[in-house]
């Protein structure tokens, strides 16, 4: 087919797969920071952003984010997927359009899941689908074509390899959003509220970081240098990050811990999202290790304020997305990534736009969060009560346990069919 | 001497510890039970089988003291698990024969007078 390359679809089919599996794994990397009885919830945010924004994307997500328009938002054209084909999307497009949309899909996906972060253990789960596909299309798509679409950003020479808008700054500056309109978990300040499973966290990750591969490798589109660079730095980044955070452990607590191991992994991996295939190996190791810095004092500083951004978001996402968005304005280099340098390499231009990104991205995704959470919030409401958080999310809005131990469990449904006397010995104890 | 048994729901756990501490009660044992209290039951669904859970999750305290203890225990015990529903809990209040710290072998009251560590 006219130019189609064989290889570079090859892997863009396996890095969407990669992408997708990053939302599960976030799931689970969530829920393990919650407390046991809202497991299940926290999982089902993530499960439910595939569900909605998948959809959305498809209808006009897309369309909006990748369709010329204008410099803001872009048109209807591609709505209902229209004109999205087996052609490339443009000339230097090596793979199928509807693969593009797809791949672009699953960024849209992770992202509304890691807004939920913001509101786990509280948040009604119908209000959060809801917002979940308002925010998907008010929100992601608005940004995904400022900084990917054609819109004003990537159009005036802002670098961002694969998300450092959308995705980080964009979930990051949101979720902080939604903490303050949803407001703080009824124990928030009053019990210690720790996570219920390192392992679970441990363990979602490393999936994170194993789909971030494909997040950052894909992001080149092809099997090219940059997808290559992106791919490698991808592995250098988050090792630095992993260092420091020891390091940085070790010096305030005198112990490495596993769930700052963790966050260490997620917070390299933002850092480099927007970096990827602009900057060297060596310098993805110094933004993994410097850029440590900004979001471990974010993650200290935020639990002393009355912000209950539960699971901090905007330390390891919106912070260290916006650390990585203008670190590569400094350290850009045309050797490396063939379009352009930053300041260290002689153009204080691309710094500039990079700014720009840094202050335009944050205030659009903080506002438009705002007015899409009372909107919700007007219709119906956005907080369990105070007696269905003590119970627990899993039950109250999902009727069912992670930890279900089935004793004391009566069958209702089906009824019982080995039948007999048994019925009456299980019934009902009231 | 008297053993205080407070069952109460897990998440007015910690409230009742805060009560017992500002009583100035110390040793503590909790654990983990279930049990029913009239309360409603909560019914579950997994994939094609509903379920109604006939149990609750409940904390349990065992609290020995000595008697001037006995009422402020009770107190803190109410006041921390409270919620005015239904599955609030139960106290029983059981007389105490014999009381023996392993550590020095001292028995009854001065065994249940809390040290410093």
């Amino acid at each position: 087919m006219n130019g189609i390359d064989t290889g570079d679809t090859a892997w863009m089919l396996a890095a969407t797969a990669l992408v997708l599996l990053m939302t599960p794994a976030l799931g689970l990397f969530y829920s393990g920071l919650v407390r046991g009885k809202n497991t299940l919830n926290t999982f089902m945010m993530c499960v439910g952003a595939i569900a909605v924004a998948a959809l959305t994307w498809a209808l006009v997500g897309y369309s909006l984010a990748f369709d010329e328009g204008n410099g803001f938002v872009g048109g209807l054209d591609h709505a209902l997927l229209r004109d999205v084909t087996f052609e490339p999307r443009d000339e230097s497009s090596t793979i199928p359009h509807l693969l593009f949309m797809a791949f672009q899909a699953t960024f849209c996906i992770i992202t509304v899941a890691l807004v939920a972060g913001a509101v786990v253990e509280r948040m009604r789960f119908g209000a959060f689908l809801l917002f979940a596909g308002l925010w998907s299309v008010g929100v992601y798509a608005v940004l995904a074509h400022w900084a990917f679409g054609g819109g004003w950003l990537i159009a005036n020479g802002t670098l961002d390899f694969a998300g450092g808008v959308p995705v980080e700054m964009g979930s990051g500056f949101s979720a902080l959003a939604a903490a303050l309109v949803v407001g703080a978990r009824k124990d928030y300040h009053r019990q210690a509220l720790l996570p219920h499973n390192a392992v679970y966290v441990l363990v979602g990750a490393g999936l994170l970081w194993f789909g971030w591969f494909g997040f950052n490798g894909g992001s080149g589109f092809s099997t090219g240098n940059a997808g290559v660079l992106a791919f490698v730095n991808t592995l250098l980044c988050p090792a630095a990050t992993l260092v420091v955070w020891f390091a940085l452990d070790l010096i305030r607590g005198r112990q490495a811990t596993a769930i700052g191991a963790a966050t260490a992994i997620i917070v390299g991996c933002v850092l480099i999202t927007p970096a990827g295939g602009f900057v060297s190996p060596g310098w993805a190791i110094a933004l993994g290790a410097l850029g440590t810095l900004p979001s471990y004092a974010v993650i200290m500083w935020r639990p002393r304020t009355r912000i209950d951004e539960t699971l901090d978001v905007l330390a390891a996402h919106g912070t260290a997305g916006l650390t990585g968005i203008l670190f590569t304005g400094f350290v850009a280099q045309t050797s490396w990534n063939g379009v352009a340098d930053g300041l260290l390499y002689g153009d204080a231009g691309t710094l500039g736009w990079q700014a720009l990104a840094a202050v335009a991205t944050p205030a659009y995704a903080f506002a438009a969060t705002w007015v899409l959470l009372k909107l919700v919030g007007a219709v119906m409401p956005l907080r369990a009560t105070d007696h269905e958080q003590a119970l627990g999310m899993d039950v109250v809005q999902h009727g069912e346990e992670a930890y279900a131990s089935g004793e004391g469990a009566i069958i209702i449904e089906p009824p019982d069919v080995r039948a007999g006397d048994r019925g009456v010995l299980v019934a009902d104890p009231a | 001497m008297k053993l205080v048994i407070g069952i109460v729901r897990p998440e007015k756990a910690n409230d009742v510890l805060e009560c017992l501490y500002r009583a100035e009660v110390r040793g503590i044992s909790i654990s983990r039970v279930q049990g029913h209290g009239g309360e409603l039951d909560r019914v579950e669904t997994y994939r094609g089988t509903t379920v109604k859970m006939a149990l609750a999750d409940k904390v349990r305290f065992e609290i020995a003291v000595t008697e001037p203890f006995v009422g402020p225990t009770i107190e803190a015990l109410c006041e921390g698990g409270r919620t005015g529903e239904v599955g609030d809990g139960k106290i029983f209040v059981v007389p105490l024969e014999q009381v023996v710290r392993i550590r020095t072998g001292e028995t009854d009251e001065t065994a249940v007078t809390p040290v410093r560590a």
